[in-house]
């Protein structure tokens, strides 16, 4: 099997290259520091197995698996098990594993890929799984799977490579992207009314100007967002 | 007591391949006081958000270095640069400054 290796850190990217090199039957072709690299190198070779690093600069490893029409399969390498449940939703991830990595626990990863090849069902390793109750999210955090009634949800800001969920008795800080989550929210309640943040649109005490008032928050509203917004308001004339 | 740094993972990965260990070596050489300098720069500008991240990424080589205990202290300092707050900085200060040390006599 063919792979390469994502992972901005050059010592991690070492660390895989020599698992893949003591692997019988796995050849790491090529590493790459970046995803937007690795995308150039993909749109003219093909490979069997992609070792991805989530955490990256600029462009996750969950980004870099959108522009994938048809990925190989996906074995993902970070530092902590935030991701993990995020993971499962993708069907070329066969495997998640947490650095440092060890030579058993790769070799059990390796089994998998090949299990996967051959179309054999295998079970994830990891075991949490997302809820499909309807009207909750669960988040992860320190390890621990939080539910999160959407209507609890006051609002979600963007903060960098995290995003805050403020809900109504307490904040969390998620390892995770804003359009990530915007996939998981029901259009009905809530809404995007600027690139940093997405509303519970029940829990708007009034709009001025640009900007809405959620509890004691004022979150701005966007040029480009604004009409969306305002066409879902029951305003009175 | 602080703990010490080692590289017995590093010693199990490579086995008899003194190649690897050298090439490794080295890469934790030059990206290490390259990471460090990013997150002195970035907590001086009290950008906590990119310093978290640079955190994200150091504790990565605490782990692999035997570091288990500023690997948790990483842990926490993360969270709480989000949090904007800083009181974990000297503690996580002092282990690089344990790993530069050590990495010198490598």
């Amino acid at each position: 099997m063919n792979c390469i290796i994502i992972d901005d850190e050059a010592a991690a990217r070492a660390i895989v290259a020599q698992l893949c090199s003591i692997t019988p039957n796995l050849n790491a072709i090529e590493e790459f520091s970046s995803a937007i690299e690795a995308i150039k190198f993909l749109n003219q070779n093909t490979v069997d197995v992609i070792f991805l690093d989530i955490h990256m600069p600029m462009f996750t490893g969950f980004d870099f698996i959108q522009t994938l029409k048809n990925p190989p399969k996906i074995v993902l390498i970070t530092s902590d098990k935030n991701f993990a449940i995020e993971a499962y939703e993708y069907e070329a991830i066969v495997d998640y594993l947490v650095k440092p990595i060890t030579k058993e626990r790769f070799e059990k990863s390796v089994l998998k890929i090949e299990n996967a090849i051959t179309n054999t069902p295998v079970a994830p390793t990891n075991t949490n799984e997302q809820s499909s109750i309807n009207n909750e999210l669960y988040i992860n955090i320190d390890r621990r799977l939080i539910k999160l009634k959407f209507n609890e949800i006051l609002f979600i800001e963007a903060q960098g490579d995290y995003i805050a969920v403020k809900t109504e008795t307490k904040d969390y800080r998620v390892h995770n992207t804003l359009k990530k989550i915007k996939e998981k929210l029901p259009v009905n309640i809530f809404i995007q009314i600027h690139r940093s943040y997405i509303i519970n649109f029940s829990k708007i005490i009034d709009i001025e100007d640009n900007s809405v008032l959620i509890k004691k928050s004022v979150i701005p509203i966007s040029r480009s967002n604004r009409p969306e917004l305002m066409r879902r308001l029951n305003l009175l004339k | 007591m602080q703990e010490t740094p080692n590289i017995n993972y590093i010693n199990e990965l490579a086995g008899d391949d003194e190649a690897f260990k050298a090439k490794f070596i080295a890469i934790i050489k030059k990206e290490f006081p390259q990471e460090k300098q990013e997150y002195i720069s970035y907590y001086t500008k009290r950008n906590y958000i990119n310093t978290a991240a640079v955190v994200h990424k150091l504790k990565h080589k605490f782990n692999v270095l035997g570091l288990q205990q500023g690997y948790r202290l990483a842990v926490t300092y993360e969270e709480e640069l989000l949090e904007e707050n800083t009181n974990l900085h000297a503690s996580f200060l002092n282990v690089l400054e344990t790993i530069e040390v050590y990495i010198k006599d490598l």
